[in-house]
């Protein structure tokens, strides 16, 4: 970054600093090395609160879970933790309950991502008209954006409850095992719960991405007669894609960092069947004490974010229409 | 049979069954639908109507599928405990009871929680917005070396999440005497990559000739701020404020791991603990669940607008 651009040289004394005042007496004669100078500290001050919070509570402990990861947490506190190479990376990812893990994660990813897709965008098709009172209709559709995961999770917790719950009820489940405890069905209540819970989201990312669809393009291809799903496929989804490529990543994320839902729902039961990779990170260190195995896990958590976002980025770039 | 039970019967009717239910909902929904298909025959009178009757159906049936649980919580929550595991189940309440919400308030101490989550919420705001503006303006106007990398890791700081680094967070935190207290709840979040992108995006958009009109008044770099780039960027700055208020009081994980008592819990904690500990008094968990959802709902319906745009900032550019 050249520091003597045109806007610089032209005008000695514009970017004087702090106090702009203090310069006007004596513009020109201002040597340009002190301007720079004061830019810089102003530059520096300026970043300084966030690069302190970053380096703090984003890059240090990023770099400390990679280097904790190569030390053997003791089974007895006060002992000193010893390093052991490779040796305790290579054993939790081949152990049992890590492989479990990783498999529940990227069922729940499955389960949440592509559903929570579709209804956000059917939602989205079908409030995309000017009616009467449509703005009532977005407001409801969107309103599950502020149920936080918390509300979300208790809100269902207690409708799935076998006693008084109203879903097991019509389920016609009452008094009878709940879903959140039957191995079979768990994962997939949490995963409705979830997609309820981000549908909100979906369908304002998708109303947001249809708004942008310029009005005549719709126009035009219904006078053309184009049906409705060649429409759809022809015309709205590939100016769409932006957006779908948009939710799909915020989806994905969102759903590999899913805790609360689990925390509240279920912790990791029945029999370890919604143990999703960040549940069993908050296990290992609060329940077993484990800040090595903990630490692995972090990283591999931290891999596969980050494999998912750059792999989807570069896989949809080349689908992606960005004409606009 | 009191007047709730038969108001339940009458607006419950399809209660019986979930599957006479589920009848009822995919008849309506396939009423719907082929009303639309029907609508692209005939004459054009009634194909226009056909159409509107149709869409409006499907958008009743989505939305009051979309809004029931939110609904039933509400209802829930002014019904007697006896009320509540009536069957069929009462859906409208004629009497509402008030009490489990005082009880949940004190004794279930969501006046506290609801407290906390707004000083929290409010300090992690106001530190946000503080210094994305800052970090904007100098990504945006100045010039300094190692503009780009810097800029690059202020944008990969997305790409990791809490999830990752809490465990170590938490013992720095520990360290600094910050478990337990505002401190520790606060001052990880004074800062986001996101906020410092988005903004210095709104900035760039600013024309080139205000910029450099306002440095021909020598103006100096705070009456800039103040008087032309916050003015314009208003909208963004509130697209980021409302954002950030919903991201921080719905925040979960670090404040369970970050506080122990009930004096610093914020709400989300503390819902998880009132349902833990009501469990035989399932109105007060419906009470405490409808005033933790509260704020949010009123801040969704007050400030929608500017909500959109911070959720789909990325997404306009691809």
């Amino acid at each position: 970054m050249s520091a003597t651009d045109a806007t610089g040289t032209r005008n000695p004394d514009t970017l004087a600093g702090l106090s702009g005042r203090s310069s006007a007496g004596a513009p020109a004669r201002r040597p340009r090395r002190q301007r720079r100078m004061k830019e810089l500290l102003l530059a520096f001050g300026l970043l300084l609160p966030s690069v302190v919070i970053f380096g703090v509570f984003v890059f240090y402990p990023l770099v400390r879970q990679i280097y904790l990861s190569f030390f053997v947490t003791p089974p007895f506190p006060n002992q000193p933790k010893h390093y052991a190479g490779f040796s305790q990376i290579q054993q939790v990812l081949s152990s049992h309950d890590f492989l479990n893990s990783l498999w529940v994660t990227l069922l729940f990813v499955l389960f949440t991502v592509p559903t929570g897709l579709i209804l956000g965008l059917l939602l989205a098709v079908l409030a995309h008209q000017r009616l009467a009172g449509i703005r009532f209709f977005r407001t409801v559709f969107s309103s599950t954006v502020a149920t936080s995961v918390a509300v979300a999770s208790v809100i269902f917790f207690t409708l799935l409850n076998p006693q008084i719950g109203l879903l097991s009820y019509w389920f016609g489940q009452q008094g009878q095992l709940s879903v959140l405890d039957d191995p079979r069905w768990a994962l997939i209540a949490v995963s409705a719960v979830t997609v309820w819970q981000n549908l909100g989201l979906a369908f304002i990312i998708m109303s947001a991405g249809l708004q942008a669809v310029p009005d005549d393009l719709l126009e035009a291809s219904k006078i053309d007669g184009a049906r409705a799903w060649a429409r759809m496929r022809h015309v709205i989804l590939p100016m769409l894609s932006p957006t779908l490529f948009f939710a799909i990543v915020v989806g994905t994320i969102l759903s590999l960092e899913a805790f609360g839902q689990i925390d509240i729902l279920t912790a990791g039961g029945p029999l370890q069947h919604t143990n999703v990779l960040v549940y069993a990170i908050y296990d290992q260190v609060f329940n077993q004490n484990n800040d090595g195995r903990a630490a692995v896990m972090t990283v591999a958590l931290f891999l596969i974010t980050l494999i998912f976002t750059l792999g989807q980025i570069k896989l949809l770039e080349r689908r992606v229409t960005y004409e606009r | 049979m009191n007047a709730e039970v038969m108001v339940g019967w009458t607006v419950g009717a399809l209660a019986p069954g979930f599957r006479s239910f589920l009848w009822i909902a995919s008849g309506l929904i396939v009423l719907g639908v082929g009303l639309l298909l029907a609508s692209r025959r005939g004459r054009p009178a009634y194909r226009r109507r056909a159409a509107l009757i149709g869409r409006y159906l499907l958008l009743i049936i989505l939305a009051m599928i979309v809004l029931f649980p939110i609904y039933i919580t509400v209802v829930d929550s002014l019904l007697r405990s006896d009320q509540v595991v009536s069957r069929p189940p009462i859906l409208f309440p004629l009497h509402p009871q008030w009490s489990s919400y005082s009880t949940a308030w004190t004794q279930g101490h969501l006046g506290r929680y609801l407290l906390n989550s707004f000083i929290v919420t409010t300090v992690i705001v106001a530190g946000e917005l503080v210094t994305s503006i800052a970090a904007a303006y100098a990504f945006a106007f100045l010039h300094f070396p190692f503009k780009r990398t810097l800029f690059i890791l202020f944008l990969a700081t997305m790409m990791v999440p809490l999830e990752v680094t809490f465990l170590t967070n938490l013992s720095t935190v520990v360290s600094l005497g910050w478990y337990n207290t505002y401190l520790g709840l606060t001052v990880p979040f004074l800062a986001t990559g996101f906020g410092a992108f988005l903004l210095r995006q709104s900035f760039l958009g600013l024309p080139r000739d205000l910029r450099d009109a306002a440095k021909l008044d020598s103006a100096g770099h705070w009456q800039f701020l103040r008087h032309v780039v916050l003015p314009i960027a208003r909208p963004s700055v509130a697209a980021l404020g409302i954002f950030s208020f919903f991201g921080a009081f719905g925040q979960y994980l670090w404040p369970l791991i970050v506080t122990k008592d009930d004096r610093l819990r914020t709400v989300q904690i503390g819902l998880k603990f009132l349902t833990n500990s009501q469990l035989n008094n399932f109105n007060v968990i419906f009470a405490g669940t409808v005033l933790a959802a509260l704020p949010l709902f009123v801040l969704l319906i007050l400030f929608e607008k500017q909500l959109v745009r911070g959720l789909t900032a990325g997404a306009v550019k691809g």
